[in-house]
């Protein structure tokens, strides 16, 4: 369980996050909202890259914020990217292996077969020796998708990981997303533009518009709120 | 290979045994044919070089060849920073004159040390003062960080300037004027390395060493953390790496590597002058260090001997070595513009294209090279 309270970001006059209240119980949880809503920021805040101007977040009880972000990630707190950044120089065994060697429960004697497991938990195939540099961009999003769940990941944040799949993909995708709290018991947070894979994947979806949060409870309910439409499809008055 | 041919076994060591089967087998697996190849010709060159090579030429070449293995570790570190963990220093050159001081100093105020250890701590000491010329590196990339070390390598060279190297005075500078007596400072070399050959063949094994050390900790937890934090450091980050931690262990190496060759430097023929490490040296540096390439072990030996043995050559021929200003230069404006990663992979790159298309003009039936 994720609980975030009065979480304002301030970036000079902008106000990127303001006063965010929200619970991720468990399962995958949905955030979604109109591009600049402050999703992204929202993630890098709890990865560490971006300091809040005040509020809190908690993760199962622990204090998150008061963590270095490298300590987050071996924590158990993984994520995936925007724009993916599986590592070109590194070979596919060594992407995955190396969030597993840096992570809490990482032992070198389960090393491999941890990694193996990710792959194929993923469905990745071929060798794990391939460089990543001379992979497609569908593969690369999995390896990415690997190095979030390998060993014993906690809370898994998934940055648009469907953006620029063709449909089939992004129907693989939601099966692997829908296992990873199913079997490996983490708590997911799914940002994505696609409503078809937010709403196969999430229980529960919080909307954010302009760093607000506006809605937050099933996802069904959500998507069906007045708010949220205006939100995506802008009101006649704005104009 | 089952249990039932090996009475020899206990059952508590079964699965233990079974478990390195798999994990020899395994390893097996990966060592594949290349690497085999590739191994075998690392160590017959490591081993013509090492032993062949100083009975084939004269002392003088000797000696050259002594300058090119020392600035290979130089090169080496450099390549390091720069291809594996993304950190542009300009001022390694003045880190080797670092670890030359060390390694003098430490010459005079404890003459009993042996060679080797001597080394040890000089690499130790320059490591620490690299360091902590890193600690900027934390805060500060790319542009900035190589201003950052160019300004301390010039404060390098200016102290240098002022306190000259040890020549067995007092206090801890450990220089008096009184005992100026030759215009370079040197470390004396045990007997067993007394002559030319025996210090070549020393220092090849030094540097042998620097580039396994450099090979072992690319293939670590080490090098892939370097390549997490090089690629963005927000993944990094974001995969558990301390970004800073590691930073810092690449300034650490790389101080420790050019703090060695600064050892051997004071040990070899010429000794150490204090003009001899100019800030804009570090500059010819990077560049020669980016021509022969970063991203490959070759790359460093490539550019020791585009710094140390083309000027020699070039005087041998008659020519100007001021021609290697402008050599360097466009050297590296191709380099960059057509093969990022250096001569080591664009030179057999275009040998073997060039191999493809004289045959496919001499088959007459091979597919043409598209005109470029």
């Amino acid at each position: 369980m994720i609980e975030v309270s009065a979480l304002t970001v301030r970036f000079g006059g902008v106000t990127p996050l303001d006063s965010m209240s929200v619970t991720f119980p468990a399962g995958t949880c949905g955030l979604i909202g109109p591009n600049g809503a402050g999703k992204t920021t929202f993630f890098n805040v709890l990865s560490g890259f971006v300091t809040p101007a005040a509020g809190a977040v908690r993760a199962f009880g622990e204090d998150l914020l008061a963590m270095a972000g490298y300590r987050r990630a071996r924590w158990g707190l993984r994520r995936t990217f925007q724009t993916e950044q599986a590592i070109e120089a590194l070979s596919v065994f060594d992407n995955v292996g190396l969030v597993h060697e840096h992570s809490a429960g990482g032992h070198r004697a389960t090393r491999r077969q941890d990694v193996l497991t990710a792959l194929e938990f993923v469905g990745l195939a071929g060798s794990p020796k391939e460089s990543v540099a001379t992979l497609g961009v569908r593969e690369r999003r999995l390896v990415e998708v690997a190095r979030a769940v390998v060993g014993s990941p906690r809370v898994v944040l998934l940055d648009e990981p469907a953006a620029g799949l063709p449909d089939e993909e992004t129907q693989h995708l939601a099966r692997v997303i829908r296992r990873i709290p199913e079997q490996l018991g983490a708590l997911v947070v799914l940002v994505d533009h696609d409503m078809s894979l937010v709403s196969a994947c999430c229980d529960v979806t919080a909307v954010l518009d302009f760093g607000k949060l506006i809605a937050s409870g099933p996802t069904a309910e959500v998507l069906r709120d007045e708010r949220v439409i205006k939100a995506y499809l802008g009101t006649e008055d704005k104009v | 290979m089952s249990v039932a041919e090996e009475p020899e076994v206990s059952a508590a060591d079964r699965p233990r045994a079974a478990a390195v089967g798999t994990w020899l087998r395994a390893t097996a697996s990966e060592i594949e044919r290349p690497t085999a190849i590739r191994a075998a010709v690392v160590a017959a060159l490591f081993l013509f070089v090492l032993l062949a090579l100083p009975g084939l030429v004269s002392t003088f070449w000797l000696q050259i060849g002594t300058t090119v293995a020392i600035y290979s570790i130089v090169t080496l570190s450099l390549a390091l920073l720069v291809g594996r963990v993304g950190l542009v220093s300009l001022g390694q050159i003045s880190l080797l004159a670092v670890g030359g001081w060390v390694a003098v100093r430490l010459g005079f105020a404890a003459p009993g040390l042996p060679f080797p250890l001597l080394l040890v701590a000089t690499g130790v000491i320059t490591g620490a003062v690299g360091t902590l010329i890193g600690l900027p590196a934390l805060r500060l990339s790319g542009l900035y960080l190589a201003l950052i070390t160019l300004m301390a390598a010039a404060a390098i060279s200016v102290a240098l300037q002022v306190t000259n190297f040890p020549n067995g005075g007092p206090g801890f500078l450990g220089y008096s004027g009184a005992l100026a007596g030759s215009v370079s400072a040197k470390l004396h070399r045990p007997d067993w390395l007394a002559s030319s050959a025996s210090f070549y063949r020393w220092v090849v094994v030094v540097a042998a060493v620097m580039f396994a050390l450099g090979v072992l900790h690319v293939r670590s937890r080490a090098g892939r953390s370097w390549a997490a934090i090089r690629q963005s450091e927000p993944s990094a980050i974001a995969a558990g790496v301390n970004v800073t931690l590691y930073k810092l262990w690449a300034f650490a190496l790389a101080s420790f590597m050019t703090g060695i060759a600064g050892g051997l430097l004071a040990a070899s023929a010429g000794g150490l002058t204090t003009y001899g490490f100019p800030a804009q040296d570090s500059i010819t540096l990077l560049a020669v260090v980016l021509m022969g390439g970063v991203f490959s072990f070759w790359g460093p030996v490539v550019a020791a001997l585009l710094l140390k043995l083309l000027p020699e050559l070039l005087k041998n021929w008659g020519l100007p070595p001021d021609l290697l200003t402008i050599l360097f230069g466009l050297g590296v404006l191709q380099v960059m513009l057509t093969a990022p990663a250096g001569l080591v992979v664009q030179v057999p790159r275009d040998l073997a294209g060039l191999v493809a298309m004289v045959r496919g003009r001499l088959a007459g039936t091979g597919p043409a090279e598209p005109a470029e």
